[in-house]
């Protein structure tokens, strides 16, 4: 829609006075607050040498929770695919390997593209098992774009990495997430 | 004329003889049910559809006491029924004359909510790991009418699942809301009563006689019968949530039944076939052969290009280098004898597929024979229901034919428009060493059809072209092979064994060097522009009289019965 002529104001440019024609005053002005900012707390940080410390809700690398027996927690329902608004997210279900006893699917595969990915966390909000996290890792890299398809494998080692380092602590503190995340009541 | 007031609004039922669940679908109320279903008989078991029944008489509604089970309770003239949904109702609609004190809806929609917070009493809520999740009915029934929460402080009873009560199908026990409409499937229309409720009460699980599994040929049908997870196709087991696939009506084209399916598929690969509801097909279900047997399409050794054979050697080839030598090939045969050309038009082809090959070959000349291909026929037509002897019971409520192919009738029609009568192929088969040329349009997905047609003594033809899904003794001798498509991958028009034509649409795409039979026939044609089923079928429609129907723009889901005639 072009603008409407009432809707355009027109702006002059305001004519100096005196006071601005002199010059110096205005330049005594500006060096004020370079110089104040001189003698202030500094605020510049000496990355890399000095890493920022993110907080816990920073939204970086993904990583993929173990349970307590070290299995992946994720229970291959999809939700995070299905939420994904830049499907970057792959699965392939199987059932759980014999021995697993807590549930009946698990993912097979587990694939992120982590070049697709617009990292807004949606996957962690939908997860019904708190097996999908966001983590404070923020200078990922790589020299291909195959390296930056995190399988099942890579995720969880992204997992073991953060806790080891304590950066990511397990945040899982919810009591009751619904059965597929719980072990069956014992008799 | 009788008439039944759901939530108010008027329904003339005429002579029908209705529960109040099909009433109030008449009157576009819909009713939550669980273990009703219109094939089988009524349980009333899963009190779902309880709702507030009344009648009308001089001017006064007379309320029952209580809420009643819709599906076991009949309607007649005056029958008043009140669902839980009566706030949602027409306001335009005027009220009946209530007693003042009656509340119309509040006792059926508490009524539901209860039923509802009982059924998820011992249900593990493990949605997430479902493959129901999306279309259950629990899912949708309690979001819709249940609580948000558990008042269950008890620990849930939750039995061992039982992967080993049939080969195809597992049952995760502790999902079952027990509706028993598996028990009476397998009572009532497959007559093999595999299964059955053991146990009392709280404990009651659905479970097979010791060393008798489920295993009949309409299994598959429970799975889908299930209103929750609770019975699951190891075939379709965490393959694929079911919200990913698009789900396109199709029509099996395994036996002559011509069953109305559901194709769920994505990403151009199907994941499951499911009964679509069609009376005028086959009822509401489908037989296993048909469920599990779209995986031809992804076996192995499919013809998935076009191939010529160069002295002994076959090679591939492209398109465009095979089609122009085809053509001039049964050109010439055509010009230098053609009566000695013989097209066969197998019985899995759709009608304007059939309709645009006849075109082309009668097109050559006159004398060109259209022959119908091998009709595979497997054993005796398969009735159910069974007694324990498996012998058959009447009434008769599901075929499985001997006849297994879709479309026999329909290409039929297209052969006795174009020559008047209908050659088998048997007659040629046998002198096929004399041809001049014989092609061959298959898309036979058992290959065992064409050897068993072909025989042992079959001579080869100077030209021979074939067109078929699967390597066979024929394409083992053609000079030219080209991929056919399966039903799916294709539009068209099936006639089924009574003459019901159906037309369904393209579900997926056939592998990526195949052409469909429509686009083959277009380029032997010399015909130009973009190929649509739709528009042949108005070509079809045209020239026989028997399809006029197909001309209307939007056939119907159902199919049309022909009137077509048999010999």
């Amino acid at each position: 829609m072009p603008i409407a002529e009432q809707d355009v104001k027109w702006v002059q440019e305001p004519k100096l006075g005196l006071f601005g024609q002199l010059y110096l005053p205005l330049v005594m002005d500006g060096l004020t607050t370079t110089i104040s900012h001189m003698f202030q707390k500094k605020v510049t940080e000496q990355y890399p040498e000095q890493e920022p410390k993110l907080p816990a809700n920073y939204r970086g690398v993904h990583r993929l929770n173990r349970d307590h027996d070290g299995h992946v927690k994720c229970v291959a329902c999809y939700m995070c695919a299905t939420a994904c608004p830049a499907h970057c997210i792959d699965i392939v279900a199987a059932p759980a390997p014999v021995g697993w006893t807590d549930r009946e699917k698990y993912p097979e595969t587990f694939v992120i593209d982590e070049l697709r990915c617009i990292y807004c966390g949606m996957c962690e909000e939908a997860c019904p098992v708190d097996a999908i996290e966001l983590t404070t890792l923020y200078d990922l890299t790589g020299l291909s774009r195959e390296q930056m398809i995190f399988d099942k494998e890579k995720l969880l080692s992204v997992f073991d990495m953060t806790t080891k380092a304590g950066t990511d602590p397990v945040r899982t503190q919810a009591g009751k997430l619904g059965p597929a995340s719980e072990a069956p009541p014992q008799k | 004329m009788p008439t039944v007031y759901v939530n108010d609004k008027p329904v003339d039922i005429g002579t029908q003889r209705l529960n109040c669940v099909q009433a109030a679908e008449l009157a576009g109320v819909m009713v939550p049910h669980y273990c009703y279903h219109p094939a089988l008989t009524v349980v009333a078991s899963c009190r779902m559809c309880l709702v507030e029944v009344g009648e009308l008489k001089d001017g006064k509604v007379t309320m029952q006491p209580k809420v009643l089970p819709g599906c076991q309770t009949p309607v007649k003239d005056g029958s008043v029924i009140v669902t839980g949904d009566y706030v949602k109702k027409d306001k335009s609609v005027p009220a009946l004359a209530y007693d003042p004190a009656y509340k119309p809806g509040v006792r059926a929609k508490g009524a539901q909510a209860d039923t509802l917070e009982g059924l998820l009493l011992n249900h593990p809520l493990d949605c997430p790991v479902c493959d129901k999740a999306g279309e259950c009915k629990l899912q949708d029934y309690s979001y819709e009418f249940g609580r948000s929460e558990s008042r269950m402080v008890d620990s849930k009873n939750q039995p061992p699942n039982k992967p080993g009560i049939s080969s195809k199908i597992t049952l995760f026990t502790d999902r079952c809301i027990m509706c028993t409409r598996c028990v009476r499937f397998t009572r009532e229309i497959s007559g093999t009563a595999e299964l059955t409720v053991t146990n009392r009460g709280h404990h009651s699980e659905i479970d097979v006689f010791p060393g008798h599994p489920l295993e009949n040929k309409l299994a598959g049908n429970v799975v889908d019968l299930c209103p929750v997870g609770a019975l699951g196709s190891k075939d379709f087991l965490y393959t694929q949530r079911v919200w990913y696939m698009k789900d396109v009506d199709g029509v099996c084209s395994l036996c002559s039944t011509g069953c109305s399916i559901h194709v769920d598929v994505n990403k151009d690969r199907v994941y499951r076939l499911r009964a679509r509801e069609n009376p005028d097909a086959q009822g509401y279900f489908m037989c296993d052969d048909g469920r599990y047997g779209y995986h031809f399409a992804s076996a192995a050794d499919r013809i998935a290009r076009p191939q010529v054979k160069a002295g002994d050697a076959v090679k591939n080839a492209a398109w465009h280098e095979v089609l122009p030598t085809l053509k001039a090939d049964i050109e010439a045969a055509a010009k230098k004898d053609a009566k000695g050309v013989v097209a066969v038009l197998s019985p899995f082809l759709t009608v304007e597929e059939a309709f645009l090959f006849a075109t082309y070959f009668k097109g050559l000349s006159k004398d060109v024979r259209l022959v119908l291909g091998p009709v595979p026929v497997i054993g005796q037509d398969d009735k159910y229901p069974k007694d324990v002897k498996g012998n058959a019971v009447e009434p008769t409520k599901f075929t499985i034919r001997a006849e297994k192919c879709p479309n026999r009738r329909g290409v039929e029609a297209v052969l006795k428009q174009f020559q008047g009568s209908v050659i088998p192929f048997a007659d040629v088969a046998a002198k096929a060493g004399s041809l001049a040329a014989l092609v061959f349009v298959g898309g036979y997905p058992n290959k065992e059809a064409v050897e068993a047609a072909v025989g042992s003594g079959w001579t080869a033809p100077a030209l021979l072209v074939v067109q078929d899904l699967f390597p066979t003794a024929l394409t083992a001798a053609a000079k030219y092979v080209l991929p056919a498509t399966a039903s799916f991958e294709k539009d068209g028009t099936f006639v089924n064994h009574a003459g019901l034509a159906q037309t369904f649409p393209r579900a997926t795409l056939p592998p990526k060097e195949a052409r469909s039979e429509l686009q083959i026939a277009f380029d032997l044609l010399g015909r130009r522009g973009l190929v649509q089923a739709a528009a042949i079928r108005k070509e079809v429609a045209k020239a026989i009289a028997a399809f006029a129907h197909l001309a209307e723009e939007k056939a119907p889901k159902a199919g049309k019965r022909l009137e077509l005639q048999t010999i």
